[in-house]
């Protein structure tokens, strides 16, 4: 069976389609600045299936941390709606999580590592047992049982941003959001990283957006990409990621279609640089 | 000497980091040995009139038989209860005030200018008031000790309140804390090493006015005791005095160092490693 050519098929496939877990229509988000209001957002149209492992990319200063922040609720939308499990999100909703890039600064570093991934549950007002066995499962899947005790700060930077993993997987979201999670981890600790989010994500009953600017990550670890435009972010092109599920650090990275598919997005992010000269409205950087 | 303790809490955190050619520890005593010797050598050599500043050798005497009576002891209890009272209640009003008006920015900017032109007034002006409210009681004291130090404690708790790192408020709001839960794991947390270093610095202007009012007043303390001595014409008791005073400071300061550590020892500050 011959591979499809490029451009990829982005189509939804016809008929009536499920209830999607992530419904965002006609995102809109401008900051009112001091006298000279920037327009970060113009207009964001799509949808998270249940389920699904989406990563979004774009040129720095694209609008990504905004979306996300629309996304989570932490940020009102100027107009425009974001939908979860079909419930309009006004603040942050209850199954949802974030991974935020910062995590020596999005732990509690007075905290051990087990009362961080704790603390949200006790929010919650999960009950003590079943506490107690969220947070042993969700450190195990992360492979940190043996650090339970520690304090972050004790622990590497890889380390950490495992227990910020755990901590949201022990939350139970529906959804997933990740902020550029491991901009800040070295080459091979990232590699790890991304197997154990796939990981989780194929174990668990997770939908996953991550958010990164990074190609190679987005291609290696989605199922589709979204391709931001430069500020004010619409979005510029979708790609499903035809490659086997099973992925590998090594063979997925040599399969001659990650390289396709990697060459189209940087192409891709190369024209949405492009294209904010043409357009004229974006704001300076 | 009581100011001391002050003097040194300002380079705190920055020197603490940087190496030292010698043992730090160990230049401080040479130089506090160099000190004394440097005392008692100065009457001694007629540098300075022996009637104004007898030598240590006199002094510690003087020091070692006071501390055998029971009337020293007592005069050092009621200069650290009014100090330490002064503090607590100080640290209390702060802590209420500060959290209350910090967390509300329209309320923080509309107290500002009122703060700005209180905080200057020496608390020493203050004297004149507390004689005329309470006349030599531990009250008088106590004013003169909670106005100076609550305003060291309550500056700094406006700033740490204001001081909450957006990734720790975004990760709160995320996994939906609650009021409680934001005070507990959000505020008070970022404000805390402020309100230790208001503490600190509270801590030794407390002492400070404490022996001023016991001196000026005439309430009771080692500041009277001071008082009385001078006005006797025993001289060398007043160093001793003095010196004893000296020492509360530093005992302070060493004991709020130790807290520090001890409560923020998961702080970059303290564990001596920058944030990720």
């Amino acid at each position: 069976m011959p591979e499809p050519a490029l451009p990829p098929d982005t189509s939804q496939g016809s008929g009536p389609m499920p209830e999607p877990m992530l419904d965002v229509v006609g995102l809109h988000k401008t900051y009112p600045g001091d006298g000279r209001p920037v327009e970060a957002v113009r207009d964001l149209t799509f949808r998270l299936e249940h389920g699904e492992f989406v990563c979004v990319v774009g040129p720095s200063g694209c609008g990504k941390t905004t979306l996300l922040k629309c996304l989570a609720g932490l940020m009102a939308p100027t107009s425009g709606r974001v939908e979860l499990a079909g419930r309009p999100v006004t603040g942050p909703p209850a199954d949802l999580a974030v991974v935020f890039q910062e995590y020596g600064r999005s732990l509690f570093p007075w905290l051990t590592v087990r009362a961080n991934v704790e603390l949200p549950l006790i929010e919650k007002g999960t009950g003590k047992a079943r506490r107690r066995e969220l947070v042993e499962e969700s450190l195990a899947a992360v492979g940190l049982s043996g650090s339970a005790d520690a304090h972050p700060w004790q622990l590497s930077g890889g380390m950490q941003q495992r227990v910020a993993i755990a901590r949201a997987v022990a939350y139970e979201p529906a959804v997933l959001l990740m902020d550029e999670p491991f901009a800040a981890v070295d080459a091979q600790t990232r590699g790890d990283l991304e197997d154990l989010v796939r990981d989780i994500w194929r174990r668990l009953d997770v939908t996953v957006l991550f958010v990164t600017h990074d190609i190679d990550e987005a291609v290696y670890l989605g199922q589709r990409v979204l391709v931001l435009s430069a500020a004010p972010t619409v979005l510029q092109e979708e790609v499903r990621v035809d490659l086997p599920e099973e992925r590998d650090q090594l063979d997925t990275r040599k399969d001659p279609r990650f390289a396709e598919l990697r060459a189209w997005a940087y192409a891709e992010i190369q024209r949405a640089k492009a294209d904010v000269h043409r357009s004229g409205a974006g704001p300076r950087e | 000497m009581t100011a001391a303790p002050a003097a040194r809490t300002s380079d705190a955190r920055t020197s603490g980091a940087a190496p030292a050619a010698a043992h730090p520890a160990l230049l401080g005593t040479a130089g506090a040995l160099v000190f004394l010797a440097l005392w008692e050598a100065a009457p001694r050599t007629g540098l300075v009139d022996a009637r104004a500043l007898p030598p240590l050798s006199a002094v510690v005497p003087e020091l070692v038989d006071r501390a055998s009576g029971a009337a020293y002891w007592i005069a050092v209890g009621d200069t650290v209860a009014a100090a330490g009272l002064g503090l607590a209640i100080a640290l209390a009003a702060a802590l209420a005030l500060g959290f209350a008006v910090g967390s509300v920015p329209v309320l923080r900017a509309y107290t500002a200018s009122t703060v700005e032109f209180l905080r200057p007034i020496p608390s020493v002006a203050l004297i004149p008031v507390a004689v005329l409210l309470y006349a030599t009681d531990i009250r008088s004291t106590l004013l003169l000790v909670v106005y100076a130090s609550f305003w060291q404690i309550y500056i700094q708790v406006l700033y740490g309140v204001a001081d909450i790192d957006p990734v720790v408020e975004q990760t709160a709001r995320s996994f939906r804390f609650g009021r409680a839960a934001r005070v507990r794991h959000v505020i008070w947390p970022s404000a805390l090493p402020y309100v230790l270093t208001g503490v600190r610095l509270g801590a030794a202007v407390a002492l400070i006015l404490a022996v001023t009012a016991q001196l000026v007043i005439g309430s009771p303390g080692l500041g009277k005791q001071i008082q009385a001595a001078q006005a006797g014409g025993a001289v060398p008791a007043v160093y001793a005095l003095i010196l004893t005073t000296g020492a509360l400071g530093v005992l302070v300061n060493v004991g709020v160092r130790a807290l520090e550590r001890r409560v923020l020892r998961w702080h970059p500050a303290v564990r001596g490693e920058a944030p990720v």
